[in-house]
């Protein structure tokens, strides 16, 4: 019989486990970069016995494009072509974090009409990639047609960002000083049609995935995150929210208009892959009304962008800012330094998978079955391109 | 958060505080009083969470800036923790014991910037960029283009244009040709 007791097997030395591969007890596999149970591209290093994972090593360096270098040798604007690309799910994070610090370094004030106009694109885009997380989470169930269905659901959100930004997965839409453009004539009504198309699938999801005797015999108990590793992990986000605390940013440090909503911290208890899996279900809900509740506020008139000073001469004085927004997997901030020339001094992006992928991961692997990676993997929500920037 | 750096001033001989914003504030403390002082923030003062650990490279002044970003849930504030070390001796305590993530970030400083954390787990092993061998690239002295140039062209078959005069030839054919 295998002994599953992993408290005593293998034995630990300074806290490692002591791992003769040669005895045969142990096998070395890697998952990934390329693989369908990785999120994106990143590699795990796995030390098994029989199903179980003992030990665990994340790898990253497979798409690491030197962002940050390369956005100290442009000027200010040439950097949104850069920004968005930093994460597919959810571009439009990393574009308005960008936008605002420059506009707070540079003294920009972003007129009111245009602030709700970036509210109504970062939820958008948060329910994008929160549709696009539960594709993923079912798909490493096993469960390929939610996986469809959620996809499907994403596009249409995609097809109102290109009507609104002229681009599907990239849009540099928020710009320093406002929007690129306002919404078109009657975008509330195709707004409105996609949540409700929207509302339908997740209630249909719910009913497959959520009630799937297979989903909650994998997911239930499967990497609990214990409220006290939260803080020593950096956990944030759903992550942190299903492990019971309260923690949003768009409620702690409201930014945009968010302050202006009504919205809640969903939280759960339990802190496993269900739990996790169920806090997002709610937090799309959540993003729905958010989203209803803005259109009903969006101004109709009024400037939707702020004349700035020509952008490729303008110099913004030397200082140093850090601003946070709330991404699907939880706090994402750009750290932005600025010297007074005609370009950044130093950016540096902090994304939510640094630690969830490379601490968090490794520590919560262990004794997990090999079968139920993908499913921890995605139930953290984890995204290397944020690890590699 | 003022109050709270006036009381602390004195006894980690902190210096130059700036109010960001509303939920931001930076203050400067000496490389000898960085960790005791950060290890006061997490354990007395509630800054649990720890956001970023980064470095900014000040070649002129010939010192790294090394910046910790806290966040306190409680006063939902943020301070960032500016230390400035000697860049010819690029040497920092490690706070891999307050944080599980920090070994992870002071890895990358350590190739990215060349910062050594001493005992820090991991952290002379490569993150990103396996062998490398020239000087660590944020560094703002590493030239890019150099680097590319020198690496990767020229390679067979591919050829550059000037763009300017790419689409001109390619838009007012007969003109360039006159």
């Amino acid at each position: 019989m295998i002994n599953t007791d992993r408290s005593k097997y293998p034995k630990k030395i300074d806290g490692k486990p002591e791992i003769d591969l040669d005895s045969g007890k142990y096998l070395k596999i890697w998952q990934g970069p390329q693989h369908p149970g990785v999120t994106g591209n990143m590699a795990l290093e796995l030390t098994i016995c029989g199903d179980e994972v003992v030990e665990c090593k994340t790898h990253v360096g497979y798409l690491h494009r030197g962002f940050e270098k390369l956005m100290e040798q442009r000027k200010f604007i040439q950097n949104f072509p850069i920004v968005c690309r930093i994460c597919v799910p959810e571009p439009d994070t990393n574009e308005y974090l960008y936008a605002t610090a420059i506009e707070e370094l540079g003294g920009i004030k972003v007129p009111e009409r245009a602030l709700w106009i970036r509210t109504l694109n970062l939820e958008l885009s948060r329910l994008g990639s929160f549709l696009m997380q539960v594709g993923g989470q079912a798909g490493a169930f096993g469960m390929g047609t939610v996986t469809q269905w959620s996809i499907t659901h994403r596009d249409y959100i995609l097809d109102l960002f290109e009507e609104m930004t002229g681009g599907r997965v990239y849009h540099m839409y928020m710009l320093p000083g406002g929007v690129r453009a306002p919404l078109p004539e009657g975008f509330e009504d195709r707004v409105e049609a996609v949540l409700k198309k929207t509302e339908k699938i997740l209630s249909d999801i719910e009913k497959v995935l959520l009630n799937n005797a297979v989903f909650k015999g994998r997911a239930m108990g499967l990497g609990i995150i214990t409220p006290d590793m939260v803080d020593k992990y950096g956990v944030v986000g759903p992550n942190a929210r299903a492990a019971g605390l309260k923690r949003d940013v768009r409620i702690d440090t409201p930014y945009e208009k968010y302050g202006e909503l009504d919205l809640k911290y969903i939280t759960g208890t339990k802190s496993d892959a269900y739990e996790r899996t169920l806090v997002r279900f709610q937090e799309m809900f959540q993003s729905i009304s958010i989203i209803r509740q803005i259109m009903k506020k969006m101004p109709e008139k009024g400037p939707f962008y702020v004349k700035t000073p020509n952008v490729l001469y303008w110099k913004i004085p030397a200082g140093e800012t850090y601003k946070k927004a709330e991404a699907t997997r939880g706090e994402y901030g750009y750290y932005v330094v600025t010297d007074g020339s005609d370009k950044p001094r130093r950016v540096c992006v902090r994304g939510p998978s640094y630690t969830h992928a490379i601490a968090l991961l490794q520590d919560l692997i262990v004794n997990v079955d090999i079968a139920d990676v993908p499913g921890l993997m995605t139930s953290l929500h984890t995204c290397p391109p944020e690890i590699e920037r | 958060m003022k109050t709270l750096i006036d009381e602390l001033k004195k006894k980690y001989e902190l210096k130059k505080f700036t109010q960001q914003n509303e939920f931001t504030c930076f203050v400067t403390v000496s490389k000898k009083h960085a960790v005791p002082f950060i290890t006061h923030l997490r354990d007395v003062e509630n800054f649990t969470h720890l956001s970023l650990v980064t470095a900014v490279d000040r070649i002129e002044e010939d010192l790294f800036q090394i910046t910790y970003i806290l966040h306190n849930y409680q006063l939902k504030m943020d301070l960032g923790v500016r230390v400035f070390i000697n860049r010819n001796e690029p040497v920092m305590e490690s706070i891999h014991h307050l944080w599980k993530q920090a070994a992870t970030y002071q890895r990358e400083l350590k190739e990215m910037f060349g910062i050594d954390f001493p005992g820090s787990p991991g952290v002379d092993e490569s993150l990103f960029l396996e062998g490398w061998d020239n000087i660590p690239p944020m560094r703002r002295d590493f030239d890019t283009r150099k680097y590319v140039s020198e690496t990767y062209f020229p390679r067979k078959g591919r050829k550059t244009h000037d763009p300017a005069t790419y689409m001109r030839n390619k838009l007012y054919p007969t003109e360039n040709s006159q």
